[in-house]
């Protein structure tokens, strides 16, 4: 029983860290709670369907579809996030001390609002596919222990979110005043630490070269499986033995996103549309 | 998603046994060989082939490789280059009993 509830909490953790901190990031944009919620939804659906399809998309691409498949939903997150960063570092400081323009800000969140939808939904999709699959396996396996696993399987499933809640309770107690760069320093990291992730990918299917692997063996240290490396490792993306071409990723993608979000936040608001 | 999909259903279906350096076979949730002697210094190709009927993931940090395989499913694993050592990995799955080691020498 403890070691499904390992389990499930591995893969719940890292989808649940990420609502709370969007849900947190997002709490003054009108109609975000729905998107997040339908994001949920979508991304639970798209994970039946992923694990469902796993040898088909495993068989893809010279066996590689699984990979290219993580690193494809890995990528468009990131994107994603650092669309949703830029976005909110032009209007952020509005939404946060609640803005007077209503205008703009139902216009342009309606687009932040799909943005959070697909975070969501893209989460939700890659950590829950690997859920179902693992309880599935559980529900089609033959004697004792049965009921017990899927009792550890539901306390895992309880902690990941407790994780992700307590995290999101967390930011709303952070004061007004460092909310904003707060929750934007979350997401960057977030941002970062899920481009590394799609490297590895990349690397494992080949299609990418390590450029020396590992760069650092910090396992023996802080392992990426104790609860501290997990935590880490959902909120940037830490790995125990990770690929110089991983530190590439995570460097390129946050010195883009910082540059991006002081370019939105410049002074002069001609364009402040995304 | 549906545009992920579509794009990874661009990528032909292939024969997934046909370049593989070496084989792992998954049966009762047990690797064999459960040691795997391998050259180091030498990047190689493992097929992985799960006789069970229940799904499993391939785990490995020292490898640094996570992968899932479906029920009665294969799949293909890049591996290296590794320097001289033991590398452990597991099916995470079921734990208990799915553990082996790759020896690179």
């Amino acid at each position: 029983m403890f070691a499904t509830a390992i389990i499930v909490f591995r893969e719940v953790l890292e989808a649940s860290i990420i609502i709370g901190i969007i849900a947190a990031a997002t709490r003054n944009v009108a109609g975000s709670r729905r998107w997040l919620f339908a994001g949920l939804l979508a991304g639970l659906f798209g994970a039946g369907i992923i694990a469902l399809f796993t040898e088909v998309i495993g068989a893809l691409a010279s066996g590689l579809g699984q990979e290219i498949l993580n690193a494809s939903v890995l990528g468009i997150a990131v994107l994603m996030l650092a669309w949703h960063n830029i976005w909110m570092s032009s209007h952020g400081a509005a939404l946060a001390a609640n803005a007077r323009s209503a205008g703009y800000e139902i216009r342009d969140g309606r687009r932040a609002c799909s943005v959070l939808f697909l975070i969501v939904g893209l989460a939700v999709l890659r950590e829950g596919s690997e859920t179902v699959l693992f309880i599935y396996g559980i529900a089609a396996s033959e004697g004792g222990g049965r009921s017990s696993m899927m009792l550890g399987g539901m306390v895992g499933m309880l902690l990941g979110i407790a994780t992700g809640y307590t995290i999101y309770a967390g930011l709303l107690r952070v004061s007004l005043r460092w909310f904003f760069s707060a929750t934007s320093i979350l997401v960057l990291m977030l941002a970062a630490g899920m481009a590394s992730q799609a490297a590895h990918f990349l690397i494992q299917a080949d299609l990418l070269p390590s450029l020396g692997a590992p760069l650092w063996d910090s396992s023996a240290m802080l392992p990426q499986n104790g609860l501290p490396g997990m935590l880490l490792h959902s909120l940037v993306g830490y790995d125990d033995r990770p690929a110089v071409m991983q530190l590439v990723f995570f460097v390129a993608v946050l010195l883009t996103i910082t540059l991006g979000m002081k370019w939105a936040a410049r002074p002069q608001r001609i364009n402040t549309q995304s | 998603m549906k545009n992920i999909l579509f794009i990874t259903l661009l990528f032909p279906f292939a024969v997934l046994a046909a370049d593989a350096d070496y084989t792992l076979v998954l049966k009762d949730h047990r690797f064999s060989p459960s040691e795997l002697i391998v050259p180091s210094g030498k990047k190689i190709t493992l097929l992985i082939v799960n006789q069970d009927t229940t799904p499993e993931e391939f785990d490995s940090h020292a490898l640094n490789r996570e992968k899932m395989i479906a029920a009665n499913g294969s799949i293909k694993l890049y591996i290296g280059p590794l320097d001289s050592g033991r590398y452990p990995f597991v099916g995470e799955f079921h734990e208990a009993t799915a553990q082996g080691t790759i020896i690179a020498r």
